[in-house]
């Protein structure tokens, strides 16, 4: 494909995900509307670009491991996991309903889901696991992790991060949405993590800052892994929460709220959604 | 016991390459054979239990079997929802063996005590929550655990505990074992408290009162057979454990009893106390302080009895 090309398949995807994740949380009445948003455009690229995954067979021995730590995103990769084919697209219209497909919070029950999360700080300590395993096989494939904000607060995270770089598991990579909002505020109000790339070097990780809406810039970051060898990869993607809704965008009320059916058309009209 | 434990899983991981030791910087002079045997198979995270669960888990959903092991309630309740959401919850082959359970690390007192493990992992769905009462138990439970496709909470005991068993024993998850048999009472007990029950069985017999003695060292899945009959057989059941009153072994049996509505049978459960333990001193003394010495089990089946 060519890039032009690639980057529009990106922007396509993403602004389907974003608006299952409107939708679907429109539906169930349920939240995180805003921490699926922010990290739509990493999934995209990750999901049509990077990730060697196959929906025929989502158990592949030779898959590359995505594990999604921000659980409560979970519904923005049960929507690019139907977009790419690995359940019916009519499982969406489930989400967080009586007998639904689809559970609020991330689970390994539904096709393509490697790890359920919930409860932040577990997904690191097992992808590190992973990659632990992998390369004591001699396995090729790599291991993937999506953090959150909430998560680098939690001490697991950073046991994991200790121990990950203490073994060189350069085959694992960390992606945090940075988009520096967390439940109850900003983080300069919660726990401030700058400088949090040079906090990543000094604990031995190869680490990259991009821009995580800027698809020139994920695909080239997740083309170029690792970033440095013998060491695990960190890229900090800088989002904005509630990222393609103006009046959510950078706002704590988007990590609960959900959207009522005025809100929802007007979101997918700003979307450029057919309705 | 915890050497019994460490060589049998060694002999053990020589045929089986799936095993990995997954620690969090205990186990100082028991371990060091397993760390050299397999280098890439042992990896210890440091002081870092909530990290050493969940890696562990990670590298069990890669087909592997993941022992974490450390001191009695590090690798439980500090990484409890480790163990519960991860583990339990996708039923990963994770093997999560404490030392010194109970009170066997006496002295250093309630930080280093396990007396809310039962109450606390038998609760956790996929979760089999075995206690070895002797060196016979233990190693055969090392072999049921590995042989078991799923989590297993293994209570090891510490050092010398004397035996339980007299000869061979057929041991089997979820299958009580017989010490002796009898018609008077049945004394339940798990784990290395057994010891006192058997001493107190025999006193017992001396002085007429036979009692059938079970070591029930699977309190999940628990073995209601062996419940149900001893219930109808003998018509009294004491359990005894070392552990806090509250959830335990013997709240399993209760459980059981009043499941199949009661039966009609005399009951008393030996336990800890529901309180802090702060006297000093050995296990054994700590056991006779808080009311698990043999004479306290020959008094309870004796007032039993006497009803
Ligand atoms: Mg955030």
């Amino acid at each position: 494909m060519m890039a032009p090309e690639r980057m529009q398949s990106y922007r396509e995807m993403a602004k389907k995900v974003r608006a299952h994740c409107l939708r679907m949380t429109h539906r169930g009445k349920s939240g995180h509307v805003g921490s699926m948003l922010s990290m739509a455009d990493l999934l995209a690229v990750l999901y049509l670009g990077i990730l060697r995954v196959n929906p025929k067979q989502p158990r592949w021995p030779d898959r590359d491991r995505f594990v999604l730590s921000k659980g409560h995103g979970g519904a923005a990769v049960y929507a690019v996991l139907a977009e790419t084919g690995f359940f019916p697209k009519e499982w969406l219209d489930t989400y967080y309903l009586d007998n639904g497909k689809l559970s609020g919070h991330i689970s390994h029950h539904v096709p393509g889901v490697e790890f359920s999360t919930g409860s932040l700080g577990h997904g690191l300590p097992v992808a590190v696991g992973m990659a632990l395993a992998a390369r004591q096989a001699g396995k090729k494939h790599r291991v993937f992790c999506l953090l959150s904000d909430g998560d680098c607060n939690e001490g697991s995270t950073w046991e994991a991060i200790a121990f990950a770089a203490q073994h060189h598991f350069d085959n694992l990579t960390v992606i945090v949405d940075y988009n520096r909002v967390q439940a109850l505020g900003k983080m300069e109000d919660v726990i401030e993590m700058e400088p949090f790339a040079r906090k990543l070097e000094d604990f031995r990780w190869a680490v990259q800052e991009i821009d995580g809406h800027d698809y020139v810039q994920i695909e080239t970051a997740l083309n170029h892994l690792p970033f440095v060898p013998g060491k695990p990869s960190w890229l900090l993607a800088r989002t904005t929460k509630g990222k393609g809704v103006s009046w959510m965008e950078n706002t704590v009320a988007c990590h609960y709220g959900a959207v009522n059916d005025e809100q929802l058309a007007k979101a997918l009209k700003e979307l450029e959604v057919e309705q | 016991m915890r050497k019994v434990f460490n060589t049998e899983l060694l002999s053990i991981a020589q045929r089986d390459p799936r095993i990995f030791m997954i620690l969090a910087d205990i186990g100082y002079g028991e371990i060091e054979p397993f760390a050299q045997a397999f280098p890439d198979r042992y990896f210890n995270c440091g002081v870092a239990e909530q990290a050493m669960t969940g890696i562990a888990c990670g590298v069990a959903m890669e087909g592997n079997i993941a022992i974490t092991y450390s001191i009695a309630n590090f690798p439980t309740l500090r990484c409890l929802e480790q163990i519960r959401n991860d583990v339990c919850y996708h039923n990963a082959n994770v093997k999560i063996v404490i030392i010194g359970g109970g009170m066997a690390y006496g002295p250093l007192g309630i930080s280093h005590h396990s007396t809310e493990d039962l109450a606390i992992m038998r609760a956790l769905p996929n979760l089999v929550v075995v206690a070895p009462c002797d060196f016979a138990e233990a190693r055969a439970a090392v072999h049921a655990m590995i042989a078991h496709e799923g989590p297993v909470y293994y209570r090891c005991g510490y050092k010398k505990e004397p035996a339980v068993h007299d000869g061979p024993i057929d041991f089997r998850f979820g299958k009580a074992l017989t010490v002796r048999d009898g018609r008077d009472a049945t004394i339940i007990f798990t784990g290395t408290i057994g010891y006192n029950c058997k001493l107190a069985a025999e006193q017992l017999a001396a002085d007429g009162v036979q009692c059938r003695l079970i070591s029930l060292h699977t309190v999940k899945p628990i073995d209601k057979d062996a419940i149900l009959h001893a219930a109808k057989e003998t018509g009294a059941i004491v359990t005894v454990e070392e552990h806090n009153a509250m959830g335990g072994m013997g709240g399993a049996v209760a459980e059981v009893l009043m499941d199949a509505g009661g039966l009609g049978v005399r009951t008393r459960r030996l336990a800890l106390p529901d309180v802090n333990v702060c006297k000093v001193g050995s296990q054994d003394w700590l056991r006779e302080q808080y009311g698990l010495g043999v004479p306290h089990i020959v008094k309870a089946v004796k007032e039993l009895l006497a009803g």
